[in-house]
């Protein structure tokens, strides 16, 4: 294992354990999909760029987007 | 369950867990030693067979384009699952107006739907040749609409990409695919049969059906995502 591919892996670990530890749903979002760009980082150091590029668009695109909206349909539901 | 309770079934099972992945982990190769022999049999055989450079893409949409068939159809199953439950059967409802108000983020925002639209067709373009394909690149093009939306308004959402226009690129794109398969029935012995002209490697115009069935599936997955993104934010956008 080349330093870089050990270096993200402890970044992936930590980054799993930031996002359990967000506690807003919305900064939740956010950071998972920030988590994602760890993931997608680490999928290249393991030269796998096709699933690097999934990971990419799933977790940078479709996943918040969907997610904001559905935050956004909750708060919206909730007494001001 | 009281919290000493939950510790106690937090402990144990907690090291059952670990102990099973730790005695998992021991059985796989070493690190660096790929035990794939199929793997490495299609590298070998996937430039000279079916002339493109991304191995990857060479399986999924044609040594394994079936599995890839399946996979389609569970996002086609599950994009028309929502549309089912959400979309309204008659909207007539006038689209709400409204607008990003800072320009700094109407102007970042909006200059970048352009080359988001740019990147997408080249992921989905050199699929076959570089890493990529039809539903990375599918799933960047839908992000296009999405970002006039976040940084722009709704109704420029709506306006580009108008539900005929959607629905229609969904459905072919799904369909193509079939089609494509049968075609490889009829043309040669087996679905999906490569029976296109494989072209010459290194080339846009190389694959066969490669080239065909990834672009069926970038219309599939973007015009699905942008269904999504419409019927979600409609939830959103009207009042109740």
């Amino acid at each position: 294992m080349i330093p870089l591919q050990v270096v993200v892996l402890a970044l992936v670990g930590l980054g799993a354990g930031v996002v359990v530890a967000t506690r807003d749903p919305i900064r939740q979002t956010l950071v998972g999909g920030l988590y994602g760009l760890l993931l997608a980082a680490l999928f290249v150091v393991f030269q796998a760029p096709d699933v690097a590029l999934s990971e990419l668009v799933v977790s940078s695109v479709a996943f918040p987007f969907i997610l904001f909206a559905a935050l956004a349909k909750l708060r919206k539901g909730q007494p001001k | 369950m009281t919290v000493r309770t939950r510790l106690v079934l937090f402990a144990v099972s907690g090291a059952g867990l670990g102990a099973l992945l730790l005695w998992g982990l021991a059985g796989l190769p070493d690190f660096g030693h790929f035990a794939g022999e199929y793997g490495r049999l299609l590298n070998s055989a996937a430039a000279r067979e079916r002339h493109v450079t991304n191995v990857v893409a060479a399986i999924t949409f044609d040594y394994r384009g079936f599995d890839t068939l399946g996979e389609e159809f569970i996002l086609f199953a599950a994009v028309m699952g929502v549309a089912l439950l959400l979309r309204e059967a008659r909207d007539d409802r006038e689209r709400p107006y409204d607008e990003v108000r800072s320009e700094t983020v109407r102007l970042v925002g909006l200059s970048l739907v352009g080359p988001l639209v740019v990147v997408g067709l080249f992921i989905v373009a050199h699929g076959y040749l570089t890493p990529g394909g039809g539903f990375q690149g599918g799933i960047a093009l839908a992000a296009a609409p999405a970002l006039l939306y976040a940084a722009g308004r709704y109704r420029a959402l709506r306006a580009a990409s108008p539900t005929g226009l959607v629905d229609l690129a969904e459905g072919s794109g799904a369909g193509g695919y079939v089609v494509t398969g049968l075609a490889g029935l009829v043309a040669g012995s087996v679905f999906l049969e490569n029976f296109v002209d494989l072209g010459k490697t290194g080339m846009l115009a190389a694959g066969g059906t490669i080239a065909l069935v990834n672009w069926c599936s970038a219309f599939a997955v973007s015009a699905g995502a942008v269904l999504l993104f419409h019927e979600f934010l409609e939830e959103v956008m009207y009042p109740e």
